[in-house]
């Protein structure tokens, strides 16, 4: 019975097992790197809001601080979106003939809210709570970045469980004194390891336990 | 010959027992993956039929998901009884008691005379207070009446209508129900902040403001009355000390 396959079979089952392998271990690998990209998070996106407006100046240039606006940050979970009313507190006279106004404008005269894109859209079976964050010595920039640098904003962060965790698992990595919580400057170098785990305790951070129990964050 | 045909057949019987497995197999998985791709990733859990703060509502003629409180409802402990706290005003105002007031060379309507505003702080003034109020001043106020209370701001450098500046003697002898009365409901160019800075805080913001006036006019604020104008010897009213209506 003459030979079913030909001598070089062999060297293509044996590539072939090898090659089984190697794609395997790079599917993985991509689907681990697809599921991080900013495609599926949104991370870096830049989101186009029915006002053109810039955080960049209101905040860097101006120097408003973050709760002139967004004023219940400190006391319940959302952070607090401004009514129109807060715009025009300025916008009454500054820039109050400028086109780019005119959707707050409209808003104003119609009683119509302006409805703005969400940039941070969390899932619903999270829990996410900004009060207890600032009240923790977690600054608005450790998760939101140098807002004040950017005209449009975008997802710093990608907000995935990992990242999250990332932070409950080691807080005092990410915590700074409560007076500088809105400080968009502060970098994490500014305090020392021993300075951190005393600030820690100041806060009375619970154990990691506690901040990764399944139910801290899916309630 | 005869054995070896049985041993054939037997093979081939064999082999259409695995293709049928294989078959099978082949089957289940083409369902399987006709199933996943009809059904597409499903996100219920990611968007609940619930309403999370400012999220929009086909349901209500408005779209909007977060509903204002029905006309004359009062929340459990937040009956605004304490009038003084709460308004900054005499209990039984003379509504023929018309504030006087003045035009100053900007254009700024200026209050010259203050009749149903309180002239004592409804809280007790502690420095707990004072620095509350200078948090606060330094959030909500010092955009347009800059860090001194001269009303030199970054707006008014942007071209909003200069505020009176705190440091006169008509604002030094302004009663604090005042300042409480124009941070609730605005004067002039200026809206009410009452919907951002809840009652207590405001009064940290008055008592604040009287910390300033006083640094910037140390001589004479110490010789004048402090029970009057000093932030930290006003009394407090007897037994009613109000935390604020917090949410």
């Amino acid at each position: 019975m003459a030979q079913f396959f030909n001598k070089s079979a062999n060297n293509i089952a044996r590539i072939s097992m090898v090659m089984g392998v190697v794609l395997a271990a790079l599917g993985g690998f991509a689907f681990t790197q697809l599921a991080r990209s900013s495609y599926l998070t949104g991370q870096f996106v830049e989101k186009q809001q029915p006002v053109q407006f810039s955080h960049k100046h209101h905040v860097g240039d101006d120097g408003i601080d973050c709760r002139y606006c967004h004023s219940t940050v400190e006391t319940t979970a959302s952070a607090g979106m401004p009514p129109t009313q807060t715009c025009m507190n300025c916008h009454s006279q500054i820039w109050a003939d400028s086109p780019y106004l005119e959707p707050v404008k409209a808003s104003f005269r119609d009683n119509k809210p302006i409805e703005w894109e969400r940039v941070h859209d969390m899932p619903e079976y999270t829990y996410f709570n900004h009060s207890i964050h600032v009240a923790k010595g977690v600054g608005c920039s450790t998760c939101h970045g140098e807002i004040d640098n950017m005209p449009a904003v975008y997802q710093q962060n990608t907000l995935q469980m990992e990242w999250c965790l990332a932070c409950h698992r080691e807080p005092e990595k990410f915590i700074r004194p409560k007076s500088e919580i809105y400080n968009m400057k502060w970098k994490d170098g500014d305090l020392d390891a021993k300075e951190r785990l005393d600030l820690k305790s100041d806060l009375k951070i619970r154990s990691k336990e506690m901040l990764t129990s399944c139910s801290t964050c899916h309630r | 010959m005869l054995m070896n045909n049985l041993a054939v057949q037997d093979k081939r019987r064999k082999a259409k027992g695995k293709d049928v497995f294989k078959r099978l197999g082949f089957a289940f998985c083409l369902l399987t993956f006709t199933f996943l791709t009809a059904c597409g990733v499903r996100s219920d859990m990611q968007d609940q039929p619930r309403y999370k703060a400012y999220k929009k509502s086909e349901f209500f003629s408005d779209k909007r998901g977060s509903r204002d409180m029905v006309e004359g409802t009062i929340p459990r402990g937040q009956l605004r009884e304490n009038k003084a706290f709460y308004t900054g005003k005499v209990d039984n105002p003379n509504p023929a008691a018309q504030a006087a007031t003045t035009m100053d060379a900007t254009g700024n309507t200026l209050v010259t005379s203050f009749p149903n505003a309180i002239d004592e702080f409804p809280i007790p003034v502690t420095k707990e207070l004072v620095d509350r109020g200078q948090e606060r001043y330094n959030i909500y106020c010092i955009v347009c009446h800059g860090p001194l209370g001269n009303g030199d701001g970054m707006i008014v450098r942007r071209g909003f209508s200069k505020p009176p500046t705190y440091n006169d003697d008509r604002l030094r002898n302004a009663p604090v129900g005042h300042f409480y009365d124009v941070i609730s409901n605005g004067w002039g160019k200026m809206n009410g902040y009452a919907h951002v800075i809840q009652p207590a805080d405001r009064w940290a913001i008055v008592a604040y403001i009287r910390a300033l006036q006083v640094s910037q006019n140390p001589e004479n604020a110490l010789k004048t009355d402090t029970t009057k104008t000093g932030p930290g010897s006003a009394p407090p009213k007897s037994g009613d000390t109000p935390t604020g209506g917090k949410p």
